[in-house]
Formats: structure tokens, C-alpha cells, sequence
């Protein structure tokens, strides 16, 4: 509320209207020409300049040194372990490389942590407006992170399992495979003429390339359901569910009509399929091996990530 | 330029902006205003691709939003603060930023200089405090030098020093030619800054015309009358000529009248034929504050009531009978404001002794009553 000195101008005549006539005010001032324009040339944007935003992001946050060293140290370390405590007996009844398998299983929840962070982080914090108005092309964020994520989770695991095989392959080779175990399909090609337990090229790459490949999925699954959840603590949860529920329901399911319903939750559980490039497969007969099922995940998660990018580029954000 | 067309936003049963239509034209700040709720950051985001309008258009240069090859490059935003990874330094989250559109690394360093964030380039923005965090936002809005703008409510959080800075920012911006879309609660930040205005309330536009208009149009002038002290018949007796000669006569907090419609010198004309004196007679205009306040009074979502503190008191006791009027000294209940003026002649508004909750109705009753709309429609008749 103000006091202007002009006691006569703005007598009220017409209740709101004070002294200056509203109908003669000139309009909007034209707006002069043209508006304005960068001197800066303009590039077209493409696919690679989402790719080098998203490995900007990937590597600019402390969630991915602390998943990727954890899961390092889980992988490598447990394999280390495990070679250690294998060592004291002759014969020790396990593919050579068999070992590796129990830090993976613990690694890959570090994967498929940074899966679901990689996307629901920019939901968390607000983040993925910016990122979204910075790049009107959805698709492309969301494409650039999933391709990012994989091949940096790939490589990762990959040089894991490789110094986890080493390990074990230094560790427990020379071991004399008893006569009885020759039949087992278990050891099918991995004794040596003279008797000693050895791994195939095709085992060291199940062990190493297949297994990486098959954890770093499960994390490409993460992000996509991650994407679809939006949400960390969710997509996580749901995530841990799908690896861990179907044994443990099928640890219940004890009653004779439900054998076969057991037998395929064991069969098709995500950890079967890791257990199997790993020459332990839960069932000896089972109706497909390692890669069948990493082909199975595959399917999903290519399916979940379709759903992500339609609901991406139909969401509100 | 923004145009945006028929934009209507339905989530559910609840409509946040409903049928707007708009331009916002290069070379000017242009000021989006509304009170909290009104669909300001809806209609923000429906602009920048982020929601879909559930029907009507919008597009910035002639484009839709999602259209743009290069957004960056032609239309820079600054969102609500903090749409940030907090565990990302600053100067790597306008690395990422800049890189989407394809903008060198040079530049990064050029908008942290121009922000004043070089010097804590280097730290992670979850340590930021709101002003940084803004300082931030427009930094990743400049990023492309791009010809439209848009911020959503910039002052928030930043300190005088610093609301001058964006003040100027915007103004220098806009001067060159390009598209200075900014939104706030704040009308009198308006005031200062913009030159034209798109007012919405409840989703709906209210007003879209410059800041000299808008004035204009919605400010009322009235006039300030006050009778001697104590003389209760002379202000009946002047509130009854005064109405009678088709003035609007409101009692005000302190015992003066509001008297709307009619000019100065006839309000002093007919206290003389009545017979009453008169010790004070002054011209107000309302601010563009209040203008603003009246105009979108209808359209406020969120109103407080006056804290009644009945929620405290013990359900049952002794103490009831007398129950809340006569507590501590220095409360003054609120029926003592409005009737009787207190001592002090000259001035004497709410608060004598202490605290007084301000009396609910009377500032609020008089502007209300009068709806603002068909006054509205009376004005250039």
C-alpha cells in the first residue's frame, strides 16, 4: 500500500478503473526481429552423444565404484577362499573351475544393484527431468544407459571370473581323478591322459565369457525393471525376489504332486542357469544346459526392456 | 516463442491446467504468475515434452518440444532446483548435460564462470545449498545459448545479492532477443522483473497482457476517510451518505472507512452536508501485489484458517467455564481488534499489547465480496 503524493489523480471515478484511460494502452511492444540466434553452429544429435553423456554419468558417481570394487573383491575373494579350502583334499569331486561360482553368486546381487541405481537414481533425485529435456529422444537415454551399463558390467565380470579361474586353475590342478569318476558325464573331457583333472577351452569359456555374460543380463534386467519401477528399494527387492524365491519356494514344495512343479522352479531358476555354465548343473538331465537358459534370460530381459522403452516414451515424467 | 494452444492436463478426477491458450514473444521477460497449485510447473513441463497434455498443444519456435533435433540448443530450463544427482559434482553434471547435445567442453567452464560455481566445480551438489542448487539450474539453462528460456521460480532460495543477479540475467537475456519465460508466486518479483504477463489461477488463464495493463486494469484506487476517535454516530452518519451516493463504504482494522466510487472531493462535499467532520482524507492505489491478490483470490487452493489452538486444550476439567478468552496478559482476543479503537489517535492498527491473532473476516470480506470478475468486465465500459 503506498501514499502517492498526488492527492487528485487518482480520484476514484469508476470504481477500478484509476486515471489512465485503459482501452488507448498500446499492446505488447513489438518484439524486435527475429528473436535471437546462437553464433554457435548447432550439431545434430545422435546416439553417440548419449553414449558419452551416459559413461560421463556412470563414472561420475560413487555407487558404481562401491558395487563394481564390491563385486570385485566378492568374486575374486570368495574364489580364493574356496580354492584354499578345496586345496586340502587329493580329490575334490568338481570341475576344475567350479569354484568361482559362489563369489559370482554373491557378485551379481552387486550387478544387479548397479542395474537398477543406473536408471531409478535419475528418478530419485529429480535428475532424469533434466536429462529428459536435455534429450526430448527418450529412447535414446534410455538405450545409451542400457548398452553402457552392459558393456562396463560385462568387462567387469569378465576380468573377475578370468583371475577367479586362474586362481582355481593354479590352485586345485594335478589332482588324479579316481577310476570310479570316469563315467561321470560331469568330467566328459576334462581328464588328461595321464589321469589329471584339466578344463577344456569350452569350460574356462563357460567360466569366464558365459558367466559374465549371464550375471551382466540379470543386470541389463534390473535396469529395465528398474525403468518400469522407478523406484531403487522396488526394483531391487523385485530383482532379489526373482533370483532367490524360486528355489526357496521350491524348498517347500515337498509334497509328491508337486515334484515336477519343484523340479522346474530348480531347473529354470535364474541360478541354475549360473551353476550350469559352471559345469554343476542342478540336474545332470536337465532339458537345457547353461546357454539354453542364458538364451531364456536373454529373452526377458529383451522383452523387459521393450516394455520399459514403450512406457518411457509414454510416461509422464 | 511458446505458443501454446487450448492446453488442458487432467491426472485422475483432478484438472491442473485447463484449456489455456498463450504466446509468449521473443525480446521480452515474460512473467508466469498464479498462486501455489495453480499448474504453473504442469504447464512448464507440458512445454518442455516432459507430460503429455492430456489435449491442446504447445511448441516452442513452431516445434513440439520432443521434435526438437538439439533442445538444448533452442530452449534452456531451469526446472525446480535440485533436479540433480546430488553425488555428482557440479561440474560433471553439466559435462553429462552438455554432452547429450553434442556441446564442447569449454563451455561448462564458460556457464560456471558466468553462475560463480567455479570454485566449487569440483564438489558433489548434495552439499549445495538451495541458492547453489539455482545457480546450478541456470547454469545447465545456459549451457546451449539457447534463444528461449524458461525458469521455474529462480528466486527461490537465493539471497538478495543474488535475486538482483538473476534479475539482470534475465534482463540481459531477454535483451538480446531472446524468449524469457519465468514463473513465480512472487508478484512482486514480477513487478520488477517482467514486462509482460500470463497470470493463471486454478489451471485457467486469468490474465495474459503487459505489466502496465494488468495494472492498470486491476488495481482500484479507493480513499482513506477517518472521523474524529470515539464518534461512532458521525461515522454511521457519513457511512450512510457516503452510501447513498453509490460509494462502497468497508469499516477498516483501525476504525477509518474504505471508501471505493466515488472521487475525493465528493466524498469531502457530502461530509460537509452531513455535518461530519473529517480527520483524514487520502488516495491509495492498490500495488500490483494486491492486485495480483485480488484477482486470484478466488483461485488460492491452499487457505490457512486462524490457528483456534482448540486442538491443545484438555478435553475436560475445571478450567472450561472460563474456558480460552482470558489467559496470559498480553493476548488480546480477537474480538477487541475491530470495534473499539484504542487510545493512541493516530495510528493504531492490530497488534497494542503484545500478540492479537488478526480478526478473520474484515481483511479479507471487502475484496472478496466484490467478485473480480464482473469488474472485470465492467472496466473499459
Amino acid at each position: 500500500m503506498s501514499y502517492p503524493p498526488q492527492p487528485s489523480a487518482p480520484a476514484p471515478g469508476a470504481p477500478p478503473v484509476p486515471g489512465a484511460a485503459p482501452g488507448a494502452a498500446p499492446p505488447v511492444p513489438p518484439p524486435p526481429g527475429g528473436g535471437y540466434s546462437s553464433p554457435i553452429p548447432i550439431v545434430r544429435t545422435h546416439l553417440g552423444h548419449a553414449f558419452a553423456s551416459e559413461w560421463t554419468k556412470i563414472r561420475s558417481v560413487r555407487s558404481t565404484m562401491w558395487t563394481l570394487g564390491i563385486m570385485l573383491v566378492l568374486v575374486v575373494g570368495v574364489g580364493f577362499l574356496i580354492a584354499l579350502a578345496m586345496a586340502t583334499d587329493d580329490w575334490v569331486g568338481a570341475p576344475l573351475l567350479s569354484g568361482g561360482l559362489f563369489g559370482l553368486m554373491l557378485g551379481q546381487i552387486c550387478i544387479v544393484t548397479l542395474g537398477v541405481l543406473v536408471i531409478t537414481s535419475e528418478y530419485g533425485t529429480g535428475m532424469i527431468r533434466t536429462t529428459l529435456t536435455a534429450s526430448p529422444q527418450r529412447w535414446r537415454v534410455l538405450a545409451a544407459k542400457a548398452v553402457v551399463f552392459f558393456v562396463l558390467a560385462f568387462v567387469l565380470t569378465t576380468v573377475a571370473c578370468a583371475i577367479t579361474a586362474v586362481i582355481h586353475s593354479s590352485v586345485l590342478s594335478g589332482q588324479t581323478v579316481p577310476e570310479y569318476e570316469y563315467d561321470d558325464p560331469m568330467f566328459k573331457d576334462s581328464i588328461s591322459d595321464s589321469g589329471e583333472l584339466v578344463a577344456t577351452g569350452g569350460q574356462w569359456f563357460d567360466a569366464t565369457v558365459g558367466a559374465a555374460l549371464y550375471v551382466s543380463l540379470l543386470g541389463l534386467l534390473a535396469l529395465a525393471v528398474g525403468a518400469i519401477l522407478r523406484h531403487s528399494a522396488g526394483a531391487i527387492t523385485t530383482m532379489v525376489g526373482f533370483i532367490l524365491l524360486p528355489l526357496i519356494i521350491a524348498l517347500f514344495m515337498q509334497a509328491e504332486s508337486l515334484k515336477e512343479v519343484q523340479r522346474k522352479l530348480i531347473e529354470y531358476s535364474p541360478l541354475s542357469g549360473l551353476a550350469s555354465l559352471f559345469g554343476i548343473p542342478f540336474f545332470e538331465d536337465g532339458a537345457v544346459g547353461g546357454w539354453g537358459l542364458l538364451s531364456l534370460l536373454a529373452a526377458v530381459t529383451g522383452g523387459m526392456l521393450l516394455l520399459a522403452f514403450a512406457l518411457l516414451s509414454k510416461r509422464d515424467v | 516463442m511458446i505458443e501454446a494452444r487450448g492446453l488442458t492436463k487432467t491426472y485422475g478426477a483432478k484438472t491442473a491446467v485447463y484449456n489455456l491458450s498463450f504466446t509468449v514473444q521473443p525480446g521480452l521477460i515474460t512473467g508466469f504468475v498464479g498462486p501455489n497449485g495453480a499448474g504453473k510447473s504442469t504447464t512448464m513441463r507440458m512445454i518442455l515434452g516432459l507430460d503429455e497434455p492430456s489435449s491442446g498443444t504447445v511448441t516452442v519456435g513452431g516445434h513440439p518440444y520432443r521434435k526438437l533435433p538439439n533442445a538444448p540448443r533452442q530452449v534452456g530450463a531451469l526446472l525446480d532446483a535440485k533436479a540433480v544427482h546430488g553425488g555428482r559434482s557440479a561440474r560433471n553434471h553439466l559435462r553429462c548435460v552438455a554432452q547429450l547435445s553434442g556441446i564442447p567442453q569449454r563451455r561448462v567452464d564458460e556457464v560456471l564462470d558466468v553462475v560463480g560455481l567455479r570454485e566449487v566445480a569440483g564438489r558433489r551438489s548434495k552439499g549445495f545449498s538451495l541458492g547453489m542448487g539455482q545457480r546450478l539450474g541456470i547454469a545447465g539453462a545456459l549451457l546451449g545459448d539457447p534463444q528461449i528460456l524458461l525458469f521455474d521460480e529462480p528466486v527461490n532460495g537465493l539471497d538478495p545479492e543474488g535475486i538482483l543477479w538473476i534479475r539482470n540475467l534475465m534482463k540481459k537475456l531477454a535483451s538480446e532477443g531472446r524468449t524469457i519465460f519465468v514463473s513465480s508466486h512472487l508478484m512482486s518479483e514480477m513487478a520488477l522483473t517482467a514486462d509482460h504477463l500470463v497470470v493463471i489461477g486454478r489451471g485457467q488463464l486469468m490474465a495474459d497482457m503487459s505489466v502496465r495493463d494488468f495494472i492498470n486494469t486491476h488495481s482500484a484506487s479507493f480513499a482513506r476517510v477517518r472521523v474524529p476517535d470515539g464518534e461512532q454516530g458521525q461515522r454511521a452518519k457519513l457511512t450512510a451518505a457516503l452510501t447513498e451516493h453509490g460509494g462502497q463504504v468497508q469499516p477498516e482494522d483501525d476504525g477509518a472507512l474504505r471508501v471505493a466510487g466515488l472521487p475525493l472531493p465528493r466524498i469531502s462535499d457530502l461530509a460537509h452536508d452531513a455535518g461530519v467532520r473529517l480527520w483524514e482524507l487520502s488516495p491509495h492505489e492498490a500495488s500490483l501485489e494486491e492486485a495480483y491478490m485480488r484477482m486470484t483470490q478466488g483461485a488460492v487452493d491452499f487457505r490457512s484458517t486462524v490457528d483456534q489452538r482448540s486442538g491443545l486444550q484438555q478435553p475436560a476439567g475445571p478450567v472450561p467455564p472460563q474456558g480460552y478468552a482470558a489467559p496470559a496478559p498480553g493476548y488480546a482476543p480477537p474480538a477487541a481488534a475491530p470495534g473499539a479503537p484504542p487510545v493512541q489517535p493516530g495510528y493504531a492498527p492490530a497488534a497494542p499489547q503484545g500478540y492479537a491473532p488478526p480478526p478473520p473476516a474484515p481483511p479479507h470480506a471487502p475484496a472478496g465480496a466484490a467478485a473480480p470478475a464482473p469488474r472485470e468486465g465492467e472496466a473499459p465500459r
